[in-house]
């Protein structure tokens, strides 16, 4: 008994380790089920998956050779191994140029044609398909929040914006401040928001839920904290959406606008009604048709 | 603003800050250990005669070395301070870094990695075998040599002056404007950037300029074009690249100053400015810089495998022109850096496709490497091992990079942890590893004695292991939808991967950790890893034809070539240690000179008066500069000569000295 015991790992240390290992791949696996990117709720998203998954596949035909040959060479080649044929100064093989010029030229070719047709398919500036009418949502980035403003329903909202589940969502990107860029991962791609420039991005939500959007460009000190949610909710939810905005809003005219431009971080989701609709345009119109201001001192 | 000391007041100094003080601290007393030191053993005369004063090019490739290595240091530093603070700063933790303190160290940790790690690394290994491998005495333009390694110590000594006045730039490591401009960071952060980069920017044009015509003029006779080594065909390219890029970066950090300090709108959101065009000028050149950076690894490599192979390199016309269509193309995919700029679907897709097209030729590469080990003999020397590492760990990179040539893909992965990892993954796996490779290759030759084994194959563990647990989680991240240079964040999935990463970062720091012990055992044991054959792989390129470290004029008779591989040949034929055809003549060697060491120092207070606005020390600087440059340029007596009976004499006593060895 006594030998056996004595046989049995050190309890203290090997079992801390194994059982923080344990608790280490629990989360890693359990995490295994949020992957923004590879779980997508949206056609354009869905797309893009789907696009990785070919081309890794694809370049898996060269990969996974060279990984095992770079080992099996270098294993059987090794100096000692008596048995390995040598050809000290064998150094050409057209056929095997042949080769190694050929198959990730056909592989490429492969890619490149699947490039050029889904960079078509996939520009986030071409309009989607959809059996309702487009709903158009202006984006500014500020430093260091997304503001949302709806020129239709003329509401806007800071942090948060919905959209109707199945219906084709034009979003028009500009910013007031440094470059951003808007991306929503589980819905569609990503696209810069600059000053003087009006970027689109074109989203559909399949499915309801709450997706988490951000900024992927940096863009100073707040940028960790520049994140919202996008709420993907059904016509009635989205209508009564709406609805509470237009109640809990304060109106976003130039006092408000100019308060909400500072610079903040972490913003709480905010309100406002009426949303002023033509503010996108009018931003874009400040940086690009201004003439250039007097410089004091320059 | 003060006539003497511009903006700079004392509340520039951080007191306040712990962690930058103590680093401050102690790099402070790391240089004042190694003055001591200097001082105790009376070597300053000998520091200012052989290294400092030098235009040696062996000499000069050694304090490029050691400027890439002593910086790698700050440029870790900064990547483990931002792997805890990400492993830590969740939920309602904010880690121990505010932004503030964050921004500055992440912009750092590119800049420095890039600019003043990495090209100092590939520029000194350059600088070490290229003439070697050509069988030439010295660079085309020794002086220029040593200017160049001087500007390029400047703007890293400026760049870490930021730590002590001031602050560095928040804007990441490609300051896209309008952050960068005044109106978004006020502070001198961007300006330490742009004159550390613009200063040590010529000095890189400058070892372009010198390395090309080197290459091109300076070759032994017989050596074709399809005869050099292929280290140096792929420096050649490298430097074709660095004078067709470098001048991009250079003008567009002009035009960004300009902004700063003149007020005209360039890049500026107001005025008429195009934010842009410095994205696309930026690019322009930092695209061709991945493979400024990366071919000569590729080049390492190729040496490492065929000498440690005991074969020729395998399809060499195949690997030169690879070579060659790299180049070409490095110039025409910078847009993949900004697909999700806005530019149409048609530009796009062109871009995406050129990408791709790039890996065809590294495909090449790795085949024609495989097929160098088939049918020879591999011994698993610490270079070797690199090589090996670099293959299966560039595959990898190469596979993840052509996925974010796919624009579509982009969209979602652009910007995101994904792309961190990609990076990393062709830039330590490829030029790092290829850096080390070809320290531990070249090493006994630069000094005479070799790296002690063991502790470089520790090292190389470490770091492969510690790679793929440092960035393998990052990948992951990016498809959780995880963006680069987050402070903090709340999403509780992305925790434990962070918490991996930073224990890959922690193996990577045993690895370093290793290297260092490594070199300082071996300088201590130098005489047991002494070699006397100057020949210690058996080597096929002429570099190893001459003893280790080589005489000043490095060929005793410049060799005659006939064909490729020739060290490899002349010993195929019989001909052991180099033995010159004919009697020993004078040899003239370019003398030693301070002009480079006195301009270097005058540019960092050229630089260091820009930042501050210290206009009269600027002034003074610059004034200075052009004095010592003019003094140099009419100075009579830049040379002496070697006499034959000096020649003789050294030769006699290398033969001697190498006749005992196997």
């Amino acid at each position: 008994m006594s030998v056996f015991r004595r046989l049995r790992p050190k309890p203290t240390v090997l079992r801390r380790l194994r059982a923080a290992s344990f608790t280490v791949a629990v989360a890693l696996l359990t995490a295994g089920c949020r992957f923004a990117v590879l779980d997508p709720k949206g056609p354009i998203a869905a797309r893009e998956k789907e696009l990785i998954l070919i081309s890794t596949g694809l370049m898996l035909i060269v990969v996974v050779p060279v990984i095992v040959m770079t080992i099996a060479f270098a294993f059987w080649y090794r100096a000692s191994n008596t048995r390995a044929k040598s050809l000290p100064d064998w150094a050409r093989s057209d056929a095997i140029e042949a080769v190694v010029w050929g198959v990730p030229l056909l592989i490429v070719i492969v890619l490149g044609s699947l490039a050029w047709t889904t960079t078509h398919a996939l520009d986030p500036y071409r309009p989607l398909a959809g059996d309702d009418k487009t709903l158009v949502i202006d984006v500014v980035a500020l430093d260091w929040k997304w503001l949302f403003v709806y020129p239709a329903q003329n509401v806007a909202a800071v942090n948060e914006v919905a959209l109707p589940v199945g219906t084709p969502v034009r979003f028009e990107i500009t910013s007031d401040s440094v470059m951003n860029s808007f991306f929503i991962p589980g819905l569609a791609g990503q696209i810069y928001a600059m000053a003087g420039m009006r970027t689109e991005l074109g989203v559909i939500a399949d499915e309801a839920g709450s997706f988490d959007g951000l900024s992927a460009n940096y863009s100073g000190a707040g940028f960790s904290g520049m994140k919202f949610k996008a709420l993907a909710m059904s016509r009635a939810d989205f209508d009564a959406w709406i609805g509470k905005v237009q109640q809990a809003g304060r109106p976003l005219d130039a006092a408000a606008y100019a308060e909400l431009a500072k610079p903040s971080s972490n913003n709480a989701v905010a309100y406002y009604a009426p949303g002023s609709p033509a503010l996108l345009q009018s931003l874009v119109d400040k940086y690009r048709n201004a003439p250039p201001p007097a410089h004091p001192g320059g | 603003m003060n006539a003497i000391f511009g903006k700079l007041t004392l509340e520039a100094i951080p007191y306040d800050q712990v962690v930058t003080m103590a680093a401050v601290g102690l790099g402070g007393l790391a240089a004042l250990a190694v003055a001591a030191a200097i001082t105790w053993y009376g070597r300053w005369r000998w520091l200012w005669d052989e290294y400092l004063t030098s235009v040696d090019h062996k000499k000069i490739g050694i304090m490029y070395v050691v400027l890439g290595l002593v910086m790698l240091l700050r440029g870790f530093t900064d990547a483990i301070m931002m792997r805890i603070q990400q492993a830590i700063s969740f939920g309602a933790n904010p880690g121990y870094l505010p932004p503030h303190h964050y921004d500055q160290i992440f912009s750092a940790h590119g800049v420095i990695m890039i600019f003043f790690v990495a090209m100092p690394l590939v520029v000194g290994l350059m600088n070490i075998a290229v003439p070697l491998q050509i069988g030439a005495r010295d660079v085309a333009f020794p002086f220029l040599n040593s200017l160049s390694f001087w500007l390029t110590f400047a703007g890293a000594i400026l760049i870490n002056a930021s730590l002590v006045f001031g602050e560095f730039a928040k804007t990441g490591w490609a300051a896209y404007p309008p952050l960068s401009e005044t109106s978004f960071s006020p502070d001198v952060g961007v300006d330490y950037y742009i004159w550390s980069l613009e200063i040590s920017g010529i000095g890189t044009l400058l070892t372009g300029v010198n390395f090309l015509a080197t290459i091109l003029r300076m070759r032994a006779p017989g050596m074709k074009l399809m005869r050099m080594p292929i280290f140096t065909w792929t420096a050649f390219c490298t430097n074709v690249l660095i004078v067709a890029a470098f001048p991009i970066l250079t003008v567009t950090l002009s035009l960004l100053a300009l902004d700063r300090y003149v007020g005209t709108h360039f890049f500026t959101n107001d005025g008429g400015g195009e934010q842009m065009m410095y994205v696309n000028l930026f690019w322009a050149w930092g695209h061709p810089e991945v493979y400024i950076l990366v071919l000569p690894a590729f080049g390492v490599f190729s040496e490492v495998v065929a000498t440690f192979s005991g074969k020729p390199l395998f399809g060499y016309k195949s690997m030169v022109w690879a070579t060659i269509a790299i180049t070409f193309f490095s110039f025409v995919v910078w847009l993949h850096h900004f697909f999700t700029m806005g530019a149409g679907a048609n530009v796009n897709a062109f871009f995406g496709i050129a990408t791709m097209i790039i890996a065809i030729p590294t495909g090449v590469k790795m085949f024609n490497w495989l097929f160098t080990m088939f049918r020879g003999r591999v011994r698993f020397t610490v270079p070797m091992l690199w090589t090996l590492g670099f293959m299966i760990t560039f595959t990898i990179g190469g596979m993840t990079g052509v996925l974010l040539a796919m624009p579509g893909a982009d969209f979602v992965l652009h910007n995101s942890l994904f792309l961190i990892a990609h990076f990393h993954n062709t830039i330590i796996g490829g030029v790092v590893f290829g850096v080390f490779a070809g320290i531990t290759y070249w090493f006994p030759k630069a000094t005479g004695f070799r790296l002690y084994e063991p502790l470089g194959k520790a090292a190389f563990w470490c770091w492969i292991v510690g790679f793929y647990v440092a960035f393998m989680p990052l990948y992951v991240l990016g498809f959780m939808g995880m963006t680069r240079r987050l402070s903090h964040y709340d999403n509780p999935d992305w925790h434990p991967w962070l918490v991996v990463a930073a224990g890959g970062a922690g193996l990577i720091a045993l690895g370093i950790l290793f290297t260092i012990l490594q070199i300082a055992y071996s300088i201590w044991k130098r005489d047991e890893l002494r070699d006397l054959t100057g020949d210690p792989w058996n080597g096929r390129t002429l570099e190893w034809s001459t003893s280790s470290p080589p005489p000043a004029y490095n060929f005793a008779e410049t060799p005659h070539v006939t064909e490729l591989d020739a060290w490899a040949r002349m010993k195929a034929s019989g001909g052991g240690m180099f033995v010159p055809a004919s009697p020993y003549g004078d040899i003239h060697m370019p003398s030693n000179t301070a002009a480079g060491l006195l301009i270097g120092i005058l540019s960092i207070g050229l630089g260091f008066g820009l930042v501050w606005y210290i206009w009269w020390l600027a002034a003074v600087s610059a004034l200075a500069m052009f004095a010592v440059l003019l003094h140099r340029l009419f100075e009579a007596d830049i040379a002496f000569v070697i006499p034959a009976a000096e020649v003789k004499d050294l030769e006699l006593r290398r033969l001697e000295a190498g006749a005992g060895q196997p």
